[in-house]
């Protein structure tokens, strides 16, 4: 724990003067690298590259009965694996709250913004319905997996197809792909960034020692379904509170960066 | 009928076009990425490290771990995440197919983790994931005496084939299941067998035939491993 405490005096002082370490000043993201289709029997997947961090995002369909209030409603599953490979600190067994609370967050911006047309994947009312499969493996964790996995999972999604479907035996014919795209309204796509706060400071991007060091955090996740932008979702998270100035200033700054990763996410489609 | 020529095309002693690469986990002590074919595996080495618990250290040598894991979308269905019977298996196998080249007797009190995950499964993934971690404890600068490769061989119909597919794995005949499949890790200076399973039917004069197929094969993949390896240095 020494070894963190003599960071956290660096670190604050480097972000007082708007520098990261690497150069960055505290509102820049890391250099965003995608990559599309890195696992062939997924529906859709995706690695995404922030700085040092890497995950991977894989989609997989299934068919299964609807929920009963939702009777003509396919479904959305959201799961982070914080991959004992991705770094020292991490172990195996089931998830623990590290793990469920990206998982949740991804999900909540992807869900209420409105992105997937969960009607469209009903097959029949009350017996019938797709499920999705959001999976995001974390193979690198140097900080920041919340956005990375939130901006790999709108890429994946974007870029899955369904799989071959017979629906007299109702069996899904695994590993062959129609060109059907998934029910989506990419107008709607949900853009996620987390802020967090330390010694008075607000900065985005964290790496995993910045990260370490954060007193709190707070994600936001905007769409922009009319000309407007529109909040779909927000956690403010960690143990130290935030004022009402440093949230009004983060949302500002989130619409402005929202821009950023929605170029970065078109590029990667072309 | 009998197999006489490979779905994909390739002679039967041919092995899939495969890639290697080093360092794909900055944060570990150790990694690499290794494809055969559709078959993609990483792996990462974290240690040595202090053994914690401190009554789980063996005070004459050192201890290695192995984890082999699925990625939930490597496959067709979606696989659940977490440990089950069949990846506690391959893990254990898998371990037992690395330690005979570590030199554990040089890291009393510490354990060497190797976890290795699997990104896209078209068969042949224990495999794929020896030659990954083999490399990435190669990487990761812990003490070894060997390299270690792996191959799934297979009975396909009549015919031995090498680096075998799903496909492959799935073949029938008359509707009756007509694969056998045999995972094989050679340590390659020695020639001995470090991961040896079966799971078919197989005429007892043609196993030696298998295993002289896994041999050729893995001197393939040693030449790949040794090359990346040493393009790093």
């Amino acid at each position: 724990m020494k070894g963190y405490k003599i960071a956290n005096k660096r670190i604050i002082e480097s972000l007082k003067n708007d520098k990261r370490f690497d150069g960055r000043g505290c509102f820049d993201f890391r250099d965003i690298k995608v990559e599309v289709g890195i696992s062939k029997n997924a529906e859709g997947s995706v690695s995404v590259k922030m700085g040092k961090t890497e995950v991977l995002v894989g989609v997989k369909m299934g068919v299964g009965t609807p929920y009963t209030d939702h009777e003509a409603e396919g479904t959305l599953m959201t799961a982070v694996e914080l991959l004992p490979l991705s770094y020292s600190e991490y172990d195996y067994g089931a998830p623990k709250i590290e793990a469920i609370e990206p998982a949740r967050i991804i999900d909540r911006g992807i869900r209420e913004s409105g992105f997937i047309d969960f009607k469209g994947l009903c097959i029949k009312e009350k017996e019938k319905v797709w499920n999705i499969f959001l999976d995001v493996d974390v193979i690198n964790d140097d900080g920041n997996v919340i956005d990375a996995g939130a901006l790999g999972g709108v890429i994946a999604l974007l870029t899955a197809k369904f799989p071959e479907y017979d629906e007299e035996t109702s069996t899904i014919n695994y590993g062959h792909f129609t060109n059907k795209k998934l029910p989506l309204a990419p107008d709607k796509m949900p853009l996620t960034m987390t802020f967090r706060k330390l010694a008075g400071a607000i900065f985005i991007d964290p790496n995993k020692e910045e990260e370490l060091s954060a007193e709190s955090r707070l994600t936001i996740e905007v769409s922009k379904p009319e000309k407007e932008e529109v909040i779909n979702a927000m956690q403010k998270g960690g143990e130290w509170p935030l004022t009402t100035d440093e949230i009004s200033s983060m949302i500002d700054l989130a619409l402005d960066k929202a821009k950023f990763l929605r170029d970065v996410l078109n590029k990667s489609l072309k | 009928m009998t197999y006489t020529k490979r779905i994909d095309g390739r002679k039967m002693n041919e092995l899939r076009p495969m890639s290697a690469k080093i360092g794909v986990v900055p944060n570990a002590d150790g990694s690499a990425i290794f494809q055969m074919g559709n078959t993609i595996a990483i792996a990462a080495v974290y240690g040595p490290r202090i053994m914690n618990p401190k009554h789980m250290q063996n005070p004459v040598k050192g201890i290695l771990r192995v984890n082999y894991n699925m990625l939930p979308f490597s496959v067709g269905e979606r696989i659940k995440p977490g440990t089950s019977r069949r990846s506690q298996e391959i893990s254990k196998v898998t371990e037992w197919a690395l330690v005979p080249v570590v030199l554990l007797e040089d890291l009393p009190g510490t354990v060497v983790d190797v976890h290795i995950n699997i990104i896209q499964a078209d068969a042949g993934t224990r495999c794929c994931g020896i030659n990954a971690a083999a490399m990435a404890l190669a990487h990761a600068g812990i003490p070894m005496k060997d390299m270690v490769s792996a191959v799934a061989v297979g009975k396909i119909g009549d015919k031995i084939a090498s680096d075998i597919t799903k496909e492959e794995e799935d073949y029938s005949e008359d509707g009756q299941k007509a694969a056998t499949d045999i995972p094989i890790a050679i340590l390659n200076n020695t020639g001995e067998i470090s991961l040896l399973q079966l799971d078919g039917e197989m005429p007892i004069e043609m196993l030696k035939e298998a295993i002289e197929a896994g041999k050729k094969a893995c001197a393939e993949i040693y030449e790949l491993q040794k090359k990346v390896l040493k393009g790093a240095s």
